[in-house]
């Protein structure tokens, strides 16, 4: 279980997932050895999985982000086994959500431009198998994108 | 076509991995030079494409067992203006992204909650109150995935 100690590590390190140990103990209010031990045990008990890098796309020149909302045909038993496998091989896909709603499954896809996007509409995300609705939402404008938990 | 090389998306996919990598591993690991390595990463950081760092953590081991995203439809487009629904939204802790969408709704909103419950009060008391809020979709996300995309080694 997590405590008090742990809670306060993690609300400290995830604005500023860089700090340097020494750094994190103080803000904590913790000895650097107690920080470094309860670090490592958040990252062995599964809890801190990974530090990762956040990717801005549109600044590598993928300027089109849609998302799309798909219904699958259920009466299908591997649907979702299947879809899922597809879309992986699809280097256009960046993220897979699976739903429980109105909406089954979730791919976010990114394209360079429009006519990129439609390419990879056609091509690809169309020849998936057992969909039988698509909708698209495009991405216009992020507003609010925390990488922060209210722990 | 592209500022960026395979080289550069090799460096991503690994800072995707785990960010906190020096740039010696990722050298060896890529099996080039540290200094080369270490030219990049800073090219890509000066340039934007890699725009920080965030925790993956576990959420529902925090308390978090419950992640919604909700469809957003304003019902009184031009009398309250965009800035007003915004500005109110993007203050709920729990609401953890916004995106201005075109398509069947305005906005797309990813909430996290304790249980359904907390998601319920969450609901009803923040985001139906909202300035302008017309009809809502919710789902609840079962699983997430994120791949390497336009990153993966071709």
């Amino acid at each position: 279980m997590l405590d008090d100690t742990d809670r306060r590590i993690l609300r400290h390190l995830q604005t500023d997932p860089a700090m340097a140990v020494a750094d994190l103990a103080e803000a904590a209010r913790i000895a650097p050895a107690t920080c470094y031990k309860r670090l490592d045990r958040l990252r062995e008990d599964g809890v801190l999985r990974a530090t990762r890098a956040v990717i801005d796309w549109r600044a590598l020149g993928f300027s089109v982000e849609v998302s799309l909302r798909i219904t699958l045909d259920k009466t299908q038993s591997r649907a979702f086994d299947e879809v899922m496998a597809a879309a992986r091989e699809i280097p256009e896909v960046v993220e897979i959500q699976t739903f429980l709603g109105r909406v089954d499954l979730r791919l976010s896809v990114l394209a360079r431009d429009m006519a990129h996007y439609q390419e990879v509409y056609r091509d690809r995300i169309l020849a998936l198998p057992h969909i039988t609705d698509i909708e698209a939402l495009m991405q216009v404008a992020t507003l609010k994108d925390v990488k922060t938990l209210p722990i | 076509m592209s500022d960026w090389d395979e080289v550069d998306f090799a460096i991503l996919r690994a800072l995707q991995e785990e960010a906190g990598q020096s740039s010696a591993t990722l050298a060896r690991r890529l099996g080039l030079s540290q200094p080369a390595v270490w030219r990049r990463v800073k090219r890509l950081e000066e340039a934007g494409v890699i725009a920080g760092r965030a925790l993956d953590l576990d959420i529902a081991r925090l308390g978090f067992g419950v992640t919604v995203f909700l469809g957003v439809k304003l019902a009184t487009k031009g009398r309250v203006s965009l800035d007003d629904f915004e500005r109110a939204v993007s203050a709920i802790p729990e609401v953890q992204q916004v995106s201005h969408v075109l398509g069947l709704y305005d906005y797309r909103l990813r909430v996290v909650a304790r249980d359904i419950a907390d998601f319920e009060r969450v609901l009803r008391r923040r985001i139906m109150t909202l300035p302008g809020v017309g009809n809502v979709e919710a789902n609840v996300l079962l699983s997430e995935e994120r791949r390497p995309g336009p990153l993966m080694a071709g």
